[in-house]
């Protein structure tokens, strides 16, 4: 079960532009690095992320290699109306993980 | 950040590794650099040309480790349904591979602002170009000095 | 190669000057005071701002991903008591400032907190022992450390705990590795000096179990203790070992009224 941690408001007034803050738990492995025996480590990275807003995609990011491990992101989207915030994570493999928090909007 | 092997056979694990939804690294030169950025952003942008502005990249002029870096990048954008930023692209000149990430926004993010952590494998520029609806693309970049741990293992 | 060479030709200088400095060549530093009480500083103080920032926030620290898991594990029931149906609330079993407690002598052996945790779970949970260094032990002592974030060390280095102690304070003296080099060289006599691009700490311990840069992830002070030894050459001792535990001792008497920053970041 890899960690996440999500810092998002609880509550908003509609037309509110929010601040979302995502950070996962993962080695985000470049491929480039070598074990003690001087093989080298396969790549093992996070591929894609998704802010799904009452299941609307809001925010979407590609990660490469160069997205530093147990990547964190910061992202705005407008509060429109109460509901649900799923935030996803995909890595190369398909396997996923998600969070989800909700919003009340007044 | 080590650099006891050759970054060569590091690309080529790649590419036979990585096919789905990596296709520009297929096409990408072996070693990192300005031009290997251009590439890049040529083949993502379809060859469109980059106006310099709009594009704000903020990253700390000095860097005690490279491994994780504090960035952000700004796009001055009203975000409305008639003007807004579809995508965002973030570039390293010198790093092995030249994308960072790539961020897709739109007119219900409010405001057309990322921050992440990203890793530089040495001093360099990193680069940003936001495509806008209207198909124009904007660019702008900020250089950090990374400096070496002392005690490198 | 070359960087490697560059890095040895730094810390032979270094060395040199060392034994040129000091007048008359050095017999055994054991003699040699301890770092001046109104000198301590943190290693927080020789980040960059950047990374002190990332310590102190209090989202975005990676090392909080670790104590959230620790969290959950405290207090996870299975065919065992969970380890908050024993440490909970006020009284003496509450974990509050527990972890700027040790090094300390528990039952005639000099225990630390990854010793201590283990000892509740054979002994007290009847599960088998942590490994050093693993994901849960990590995350463990990650939670129970940050319950003493921002208190003052509390160790005793007098009565059955002093021979420890003095055998910790004899490995900061000591010379080691193949370029023979003893931690207060570096971290009493250079201390906030640059080595090449790295500004030298007084290698204090207290921000750790903590997050280091150089790791992408989170460890705990034997990593690190076996990363300073390897980087003077020397063959590392197995986390755990009572020799580290007993350097540990001294570090943590040696850091006086430096408060515990655990979760760290630190380079």
């Amino acid at each position: 079960m890899l960690m996440i941690r999500i810092k998002a408001p609880v509550k908003a007034t509609k037309g509110q532009v929010i601040e979302l803050k995502a950070m996962i738990q993962h080695k985000m492995e470049t491929g480039y690095r070598r074990d003690k025996y001087g093989r080298q480590i396969p790549r093992d990275i996070l591929r894609r992320f998704e802010c799904l807003y009452n299941e609307e995609v809001v925010f979407r990011a590609q990660f490469f290699p160069a997205v530093a491990a147990n990547p964190i992101l910061t992202f705005y989207t407008v509060a429109t109306e109460s509901g649900f915030l799923v935030f996803r994570w995909v890595d190369e493999a398909g396997v996923e993980a998600f969070d989800k928090v909700e919003l009340e909007v007044v | 950040m080590s650099q006891n092997h050759p970054v060569k056979f590091g690309r080529r694990s790649m590419l036979k590794v990585g096919a789905a939804g990596v296709g520009s690294l297929v096409s990408a030169p072996l070693l990192a650099s300005p031009a290997a950025v251009d590439a890049s952003i040529a083949d993502l942008f379809d060859g469109r040309v980059a106006q310099s502005g709009r594009v704000t990249v903020k990253i700390p002029p000095i860097t005690e480790n490279g491994t994780s870096v504090a960035f952000r990048v700004d796009v001055d954008s009203p975000m409305t349904q008639e003007d807004h930023v579809l995508r965002i692209a973030v570039f390293a000149e010198e790093n092995p591979v030249p994308d960072i990430a790539h961020y897709e926004l739109g007119p219900r993010a409010g405001i057309a602002s990322v921050e992440s952590r990203i890793r530089m494998n040495g001093s360099q520029r990193i680069r940003a170009v936001a495509e806008m609806n209207d198909g124009s693309l904007w660019t702008g970049h900020a250089f950090s000095i990374v400096t070496l741990a002392a005690c490198l293992l | 190669m070359l960087h490697s060479l560059c890095r040895n030709i730094s810390i032979l200088s270094l060395l040199i000057w060392s034994a040129f400095a000091s007048g008359e060549e050095i017999r055994s530093f054991r003699d040699k005071p301890d770092l001046p009480t109104s000198e301590i500083k943190s290693g927080y103080e020789f980040l960059t701002r950047e990374s002190r920032m990332l310590q102190s926030d209090d989202f975005a620290n990676p090392g909080l991903l670790w104590v959230d898991r620790g969290e959950i594990l405290f207090h996870e029931e299975g065919e065992h008591k969970s380890c908050a149906s024993c440490h909970k609330g006020q009284g003496n079993y509450t974990l509050a400032g527990a972890a700027a407690t040790f090094p300390k002598m528990v039952s005639g052996r000099l225990t630390n907190l990854e010793v201590q945790i283990n000892h509740c779970r054979v002994e007290r949970q009847r599960l088998v022992a942590f490994e050093y260094e693993s994901e849960k032990q990590l995350s463990l002592t990650a939670y129970v450390a940050s319950l003493s974030r921002g208190m003052p060390y509390q160790v005793s280095i007098v009565g059955d705990a002093r021979p420890s102690f003095t055998k910790g304070r004899d490995y900061f003296f000591q010379r080691r590795g193949q370029l023979n080099l003893a931690c207060t060289q570096c971290h009493d006599d250079n201390q906030g000096k640059l080595l090449r691009g790295d500004r030298i700490s007084q290698g204090h311990p207290n921000a750790y179990p903590g997050y280091r840069l150089e790791w992408q992830t989170f460890g705990s002070l034997h990593r690190r203790i076996q990363d300073c030894d390897v980087g003077v050459k020397a063959a590392p001792f197995e986390a755990g070992s009572t020799t580290y535990i007993e350097l540990e001792l001294y570090l943590a008497w040696r850091a006086k009224y430096l408060l515990l920053e655990s979760p760290g970041i630190r380079r």
